[in-house]
Formats: structure tokens, sequence, C-alpha cells
């Protein structure tokens, strides 16, 4: 009798089989967490009744969205802990929680002075200080600041060779890549100039606003978002396609900045990818050709982050790795490594965020790799320190396996 | 079988007008028997919009009943402040109430009745209504807003229990009343069965009152006494959230799902109108056409119903005294039927208390004790209307539950919001205590508890009525073992715990079925293959 009876208050489709408990990495560690369906759709029926049902423990969701991919029913669960914490939470963001999710801001002061801040910050004093003054567990290892950033290298040494390529991409390369490892950026833009693609930057170019929802601060990621959303379609309009390398900066684009923010990415969504995606499409289909390096082995494991799993993409990439000939690929059960961005810095999480890799952890020991793949940096911390693996993006492995001269002679043509 | 003779008056009927009927005659210092065949707010009490009428409904036709009920609503509002959420009420005037004589002009009339019956109410602009209820037919023309709110009539009348048993009344739920003890021309007593146990006992008092709503045209003719009843049977459905945080109305002449409720979780649309022959009414169904009907006139106040998903259905009996001038029942005044069986009938120590609507239950029940403390001889003047009921001294939740120490739980919360200030009683002793038997609708194990011990709880039903416990999405799928086991070992009795659990999810199971499409069908499907029913269940697939 109804004819459209899917609910627009998605919520609503939820049937309480409680699948989500069983794959939520927090309610496993953290007794205070009432867990994926109690505080997404339960919660959200009473929370409409009266802002008085909101539970403080919503904050403990990491939003790793592994909810949401067990749900049968398609109920955007973290979308609703998120969307409640943005309506119902209104304390102000402590300082910590601002320094920890302004990356754009503290990224260009840190890196001016980056060995002196790398230096600092890695000395217990000051780590005991950080702990104590602002709540940043003394025992994580902190990321670390590159004193040139990405894109004054790219402007300097690869901007004004990308004009030659026949085929043009926008790259958005995030926080990450241009703050703390700007080699990722470089290893991007050798490895899509081999096969064939010039990079352009996009204009003005904002953090993706990833860690200020999630400490809160919806008005100033609402401006990121509105800032890069306007980057995006000048890139379109060119016919210049957007290709990023972090998941998490891709989720939020993709899919955090119309459900979170309401900020409409319908027109510009289909054109950004994954790079994993991109290059294995490319690939495939025959469109690109690689060349790999003759000898070039190497024994890795796989770990999915959890965002890139909510994206569906994980495939991609460790098809893509497969390709290579020299790779010896173990893929890791699918674990939440316990970082979640800022979550694992907060001296209050430390210990559950421990306690949720453990899992992976253990995994990686056993399979004794030589390295980590994985598309996400807060993983690559959160794993090195706690594995003493080191872990690599998979655009860095794909810099390493090809013989980028050849491959570039190949698709010069 | 033992005949008891200590009553000053017998009340028949455990719905709001005997539960109220029973607190009065309490207060003025009788002693009070009321007997209910089930349990509290199993007829019409149970089964309405749990609307609290600001009176607008009935302005510009039956003024007499627009006083009445804005008289009540104000004092509910101060002695039961935790069974009433004060939503506010909106009429509103869509573009088609024009064409069929209820456009702009109606509402000035309307507005010009509700303000001479004193309902306070004023006209406000289509996007003040829009912003003040975001859910509402954004096509409105115009609205209305007055004082109307929710009431949450299962609470209303465990309170009025409560409080008669407080003042010492007698209560006797499971217990069918049978016939008269009659001598001559005068009523003496009550026959009566204990429906557990099948024992039969007599009470006697000076005084009976029939307050069993329609059920009472049955218990008129056995004291040989005709009233000219007939059953209204109205149905509604019961929406999975709550779509509107406003009560909306329809500003024209009252008809079919012209009002939409919130209440508690969830958002209730009602009602029909149609006769039925008495032998329904133990049996109510929900008809397919009156499903399509309530949606079609659902989504004309709020169009975000055609896509909202549907619990369940379900269906009350209005007891309205006939007119048989008009078939369909509307134009019959709810005017309150206070019935003094001696003056009319002949027949003495009788009343009958009917007509009405739950908002004037109160005043029912003054009136109908009114009428007994004549025959009685007894001179105490009506307090109902000043004294709060149980749990209502506060009504708020956020200060009810600072009643709990350290951190308040959601559980706890839910709790006060549904027991009021009476949720000191209920006892956090261990963890255990805490954990939440049902999900949906946060009921904590230390309330079922409670409700066991204190609010007279025999089955997982009676249960739901005093905690909500299986009422959410999943409709018990999910808590009920939990629920049936806790209640089977209070009771005495683990074994019980399946039978418990089985007559519970076979009466949610008739709700849903009306419904069963979309999301609710998937639902019957997951609580079907949990339980593993035998029933082959049907839907509609119109």
């Amino acid at each position: 009798m109804q004819e459209r009876n899917i609910s627009s208050n998605n919520f609503e489709q939820c049937q309480k089989c409680s699948l989500c408990e069983t794959v939520c990495p927090v309610m496993k560690n953290n007794p205070d967490y009432a867990g994926p369906k109690r505080s997404g759709p339960d919660g959200e029926r009473y929370r409409l009744k009266n802002g008085i049902f909101f539970d403080d423990s919503l904050k403990y969701c990491l939003n790793c969205k592994r909810c949401e991919v067990a749900c049968p029913s398609g109920v955007r669960i973290a979308d609703l802990i998120q969307q409640a914490r943005i309506d119902f939470s209104h304390k102000a963001p402590k300082l910590r929680d601002i320094m920890l999710a302004s990356t754009d801001q503290m990224g260009p002061v840190a890196g001016a002075f980056a060995p002196i801040v790398n230096f600092t910050l890695g000395l217990s004093p000051v780590k005991g200080v950080l702990d104590f003054a602002l709540g940043i567990d003394h025992r994580r290892t902190l990321p670390k600041y590159s004193s040139e950033t990405f894109v004054h290298w790219f402007k300097k040494n690869a901007a004004s060779k990308q004009a030659s390529f026949r085929k043009q991409v926008s790259y958005f390369h995030g926080c990450y890549a241009n703050y703390n490892y700007p080699q990722l950026g470089k290893d991007f833009v050798a490895v899509m100039n081999a096969f064939g693609f010039g990079v352009q930057l996009l204009e003005n170019e904002r953090c993706c606003g990833v860690a200020k929802i999630a400490n809160g601060m919806i008005p100033a990621a609402t401006r990121d978002a509105h800032a890069n959303m306007e980057a995006f379609r000048k890139s379109v309009a060119q016919g210049l396609d957007i290709v990023t390398v972090s998941t998490t900066c891709t989720m939020t684009l993709m899919e955090e900045y119309p459900e979170l923010l309401k900020v409409d990415n319908s027109d510009v969504k289909d054109h950004i990818s994954l790079v994993e995606q991109f290059l294995y499409k490319a690939i495939a289909s025959g469109a690109v050709k690689p060349v790999w390096k003759e000898g070039w082995k190497a024994r890795a494991a796989y770990h999915c982050p959890c965002h890139q799993e909510r994206l569906g993409l994980g495939i991609f990439t460790v098809e893509l790795l497969k390709m290579i000939p020299g790779m010896q690929l173990t893929e890791l059960d699918s674990n939440c490594c316990g970082i979640a961005g800022t979550y694992g810095f907060k001296k209050e999480n430390f210990k559950v965020s421990q306690m949720i890799g453990k899992a992976l952890f253990d995994d990686i020991a056993a399979a004794a790799p030589e390295f980590v793949a994985c598309e996400c940096e807060t993983c690559k911390w959160q794993i090195e320190m706690s594995t003493g693996v080191p872990v690599k993006n998979p655009v860095s492995i794909l810099a390493e396996a090809l013989d980028l001269e050849k491959t570039s002679e190949l698709n010069r043509a | 079988m033992p005949i008891t003779n200590d009553f000053d008056v017998i009340i028949i009927g455990g719905g709001i007008t005997g539960a109220g009927t029973a607190r009065d005659c309490a207060m003025r210092g009788l002693k009070v028997l009321l007997i209910e065949r089930h349990d509290i707010a199993t007829g019409a009490t149970g089964r309405n919009h749990g609307l609290l009428h600001s009176g607008a409904r009935y302005a510009v036709k039956d003024s007499e009943s627009a006083e009445e009920c804005i008289r009540e609503n104000k004092i509910l509002r101060s002695i039961a402040s935790n069974c009433i959420e004060d939503t506010g009420g909106l009429f509103i005037t869509l573009p088609e109430d024009e064409e069929s004589g209820y456009g702009l002009d109606y509402q000035k009339k309307f507005l010009e009745a509700c303000n001479k019956a004193g309902i306070e109410s004023r006209a406000i602009s289509p996007s003040e209504a829009r912003q003040m209820e975001p859910s509402v037919n954004p096509s409105l023309i115009g609205a209305v807003v007055v004082p109307d709110g929710s009431v949450d009539p299962f609470r209303l009348c465990a309170a009025n229990v409560t409080d008669a048993a407080l003042h010492g009344a007698k209560i006797l739920v499971y217990t069918e009343f049978l016939d008269f003890i009659r001598q001559n021309d005068t009523i003496l007593g009550v026959k009566v069965l204990d429906t557990r146990t099948g024992q039969t006992a007599e009470y006697r008092a000076p005084v009976t009152v029939n307050a069993a709503g329609i059920w009472g045209h049955g218990v008129a003719e056995k004291a040989g006494v005709h009233i000219g009843m007939y059953p209204a049977k109205g149905a509604l459905l019961v929406f999975g959230h709550r779509v509107n945080n406003v009560v909306i109305n329809r500003c024209r002449k009252s008809a079919d799902g012209d009002i939409l409720v919130p209440g508690d979780s969830v958002t209730v649309i009602g009602t029909t109108s149609t006769k039925v022959p008495f032998e329904e009414c133990d049996h109510m169904e929900v008809t397919p056409d009156e499903v399509r009907l309530l949606l079609r006139e659902g989504c004309a106040l709020c169009p975000a119903l055609a896509s909202t998903r549907i619990l369940r259905a379900y269906a009350g009996v209005r007891p309205l005294v006939a007119d048989d001038s008009d078939p369909t029942g509307r134009s019959i005044s709810r005017g309150i039927v206070c019935l003094d069986h001696e003056t009319r009938d002949g027949v003495k120590g009788f009343v009958s208390i009917t007509g009405g609507k739950l908002m004037t239950y109160r005043l029912m029940a003054e009136l109908a004790t009114d009428a007994v403390c004549r025959k009685l001889g007894v001179k105490q003047a009506c307090t109902t209307a000043d004294t709060p009921l149980p749990g209502s001294l506060d009504g708020r939740i956020e200060t009810v539950s600072k009643r709990f120490e350290g951190k308040v739980s959601l559980g706890q919360k839910s709790a006060a919001g549904r027991q009021g200030d009476l949720v000191g009683k209920i006892l956090f002793e261990t963890e255990a205590d805490k954990q939440l038997v049902c999900e949906c609708e946060n009921v904590t194990l230390a309330e079922i508890k409670y409700a066991v011990r204190e609010l007279g709880v025999r089955n997982l039903q009676d249960l739901r009525r005093r905690t909500r416990v299986g009422m959410g999405t999943c409709q018990g799928t999910l808590c009920i073992r939990k629920a049936a086991k806790a209640l089977a070992e209070a009771l005495g009795d683990p074994s019980a715990a399946d039978k418990l659990a089985a007559d519970y999810l076979d009466e949610r199971w008739k709700g849903m079925r009306a419904v069963g499409w979309g999301d609710t069908l998937r639902e019957m499907e997951f609580m079907q293959r949990v339980y593993k029913f035998e029933k082959p269940y049907s839907y509609d697939e119109v």
C-alpha cells in the first residue's frame, strides 16, 4: 500500500538483528560503549523525542564504519552516530582536539621548524607535558613533519614538466602527503607520469575536514568542504578527473560531505577516484601498460583500512599489487588497527586503541612480512609503532617495483 | 462460594473511567472494589490516539464538549504531568479543503468557536507552521495553533489505579463480571469469575457502577436495563518513529484519519469510524481498506508517512450512545452519559457511566462518584482536580532522573520518563539490574522487576503496558525471551517463560500482519525465523 516504503530516515530499515554489534571493534574492548545499534538507530528514536536521550558514550565510536559494512539493511549507522554528536554534543572542542584536528593549520607552522619540532616531540619530557597538559598519550609515537612540503617541492621540481603529457589529472594530495610525508606525493607524481598522466594541483586544496568532523568542529569542516568542492568543480570543468591517495580523505570527500556536512557533491563525485582504483582500471583495460623491474621481489602483507572497506575499494589495491610479478602478498584478516585518525592519540583512548589493534598486530607478526602494504597514513603510524614492521603505501610500492623509465617510454606513444 | 460485604461501591471495568471512578470514590473515603476481566487499560482506553485534546476539534459543532475538553486538558496538565507531553497542536488547512467548503473562511469560524470555548488558539502563516513542525504538508494554506498534547493512556490509567489502591481500594484484575446479585428491584452486588483460577465469588455493596465501556451494554442488560449503545470501531496505525513533534489535525469537519499524534517514541495516525456488531468488540482486526484510508489521509497531513515504516495497526471500540438517525456516528456528541438507573429504570443501587472520552475521564468519574455519594448520603467534595497522581508530582525527565546517583544511564532516563517521580522505587542493586532487556525502548531489568513487584503484572502484555517492553521496532523479537525469563522468575514459575513469550508474540504478530510489507515484512520474516512460527502469515499485495 505504500508505494515507496524505504524511508529517507534510513535508521528505520534497522531490523535489530544486531549483526553490527558483532563487528564493532570498540564494543568488544570498551564496556562503556553501548555499541552501534543502540548508539545509532535505537538511540535515534529516543533522540527524536528528546535531546536528553543523547548519550555521552557516543564519543567512543571511532567511526571505522565496520557496522555499516556489516549491516544487511544498509543503515548508515556510523553516520547516525556522527550526526548525533554534531547535533547534540555542545561541549566546545578542547585545545588538544583543535590541535589534532587542524592538520592544515598545524602543518605549515610545524613544517617551518620541522627538525626542532620532530626532535622535541620525540623527547620523553615533552611527551610527558603533552600528555599532562593536553591529553595526548605519552606512549604514542607522534607523526613527523617534513621541512619541505610536497606542494613546495612540486612547484619547484615537477610542475613545469606536467604540461607535456597528453592526459591530465588533478591530484588531491591531502595533509599527510603535504606536511608529513612528501615522498608519497613524489612517488605518486613519478608513477602517474610514467603511465603518461600529467599531474596538476587543485586550486587552493584544503584539508578534507575529517579530523575536524571527528572533533566536533563542523563549521570549519564545512568551510573546507565548500572550498574543496569549488576546486573540484573547476578541475572537472577543465576535463580533469581528481585522483586521491588517502583512503580517509577520499571517504570524506565522497560520503561525509553530503551525509554529514550537507555539502552536495553529486556533480563531481563520479570524477573522484582513489589512485589504486584509477590505476587498476587503466592497466586492466589496457589503456596503460606497466613494465616491472627485473628481479624485484618483496614479501608483503596487505592491511585493508576500515574506510577502504567501507568504500568497497580494497579489492583494487589487492589486484593491483598482485600484478607485480615479484610480489608475494598475504591478505590480512579484516580488522581495525585501532587508531582511527585522531582517536588513538587521545590519552583516554590509548588503551582501547591498542586492544582493538591487537588481532591485527598478531596477524602481522605471524605473517612476518618485509613490510605491510596499506593506503592509510594513520594505520601506518599505528602499525609501525605497535609492530615495528614498516608500512608502505601501494603507490610507493609501485614506484619501487615499476621500471619507471621503460614504463614511461612504453606509455609515451 | 466466598461472599464479601465489606464495600461501599463496586466498579465494573478497569479502563480509564473505572480507574478514575475508583480513585475518586476512594479519595472521598468510600470502600471501593474494582473488577476488571483482563488487565487495566485493555479496552478502548489502550486503543486510541493518546491525544490530549484541546477541544478545538469539537469547538464548531459541539461547544459543550469543547469546553469540557479544555477544562480537563488544563486539569490533566497539572495532575498528570508524567502522563502528558506538551507537544502543542496544529489545525491545518490544505488547498483542497477550499473546494470542499473548509477553506480559510471555515478557519475563521473555527478560530472564533475556539476562542468562545476558552481554547487559546491563534492563526499562523504556512511558513510559521512549517517551521514549527517541519514534517507538516508543505502545501498548507493556513494553520491554527492550539494547546493539544499527547497523553499516555496506559500510564494515566495505571496512575489512577495505583492512587485508588493507595486510598484503600481493592483492585481485582482478571476478574470477570458474571451477573448481578439482585433482590427485587435492588442490585445487591456482583458474581464474578477469577479467569485464572476458575473460581467464582460474590461481592456485595449498596452501589454498583457500570464503567465497562462498550461492554457496559451487556452489563446493563444483566440488570434488566437497556442503554442504547453502539460500538464504533476506530482503527489506527503506529509508525516506527516520531515523524512529527507537534500534533497535526485537519481543520475541517471531523473525518477519518485526520489526527496525527506523536507519543513516546512513535507517531500514531487515526482514526476510522465504523459501526460494528457487538460480537466483534473482543476481536478487532484492522482491514486493508482501513489501512489504505488512514495512509491516504495521513499523507495529506504529513507526506513523509508515505515512506515511513508502519510498526503495527490496531483498533479500539468507542462506547457511543446510539443515535439511529446517523449511521456514521460522527454527529453524535461524545458527551458524557451518567445514568442513575433508579430514577431512569427503577433499578436501585446501580449507576452507569458511559459515553465521554479519554480526555474527560476525570469529569466522568466525578459525575459517577457524585451519583454514588448521593445514594450513600456521603457529602465529601471531589478533590481529584487538585491532587496530582502518583508519579506526577514532578513530570520532567530532566529533574526526575537526577534521583539516580552518578552518571544516569539511558535506561534510567527512559524509566524516569515512564514512571515519573516513582522512579526511586526502581532498584538498581546489581550490574544485571542496569542491563537493558528491551533495547528499542530502553527497559532495564530493574524496571521490569519493579513493574512485577509493584504494578500488578501477570503476563508480558501487562508488562508492556507499564514499561513499553517489546513495543519498539522489533516488536519483541530480540527482547521478549529475556523479558519472559525475568517475568517468569519474578512470578515464581520459571517454566512459564515459553508460554508467556509465545502469547506475547502472537499478539504482536496480529498487529503487524495488517501492515506486513517493506521493512515490517522483513521484521516479520526475522521474527518468524527466530521463533520458528508455524502459523502462515498473509499480507496484502494491493
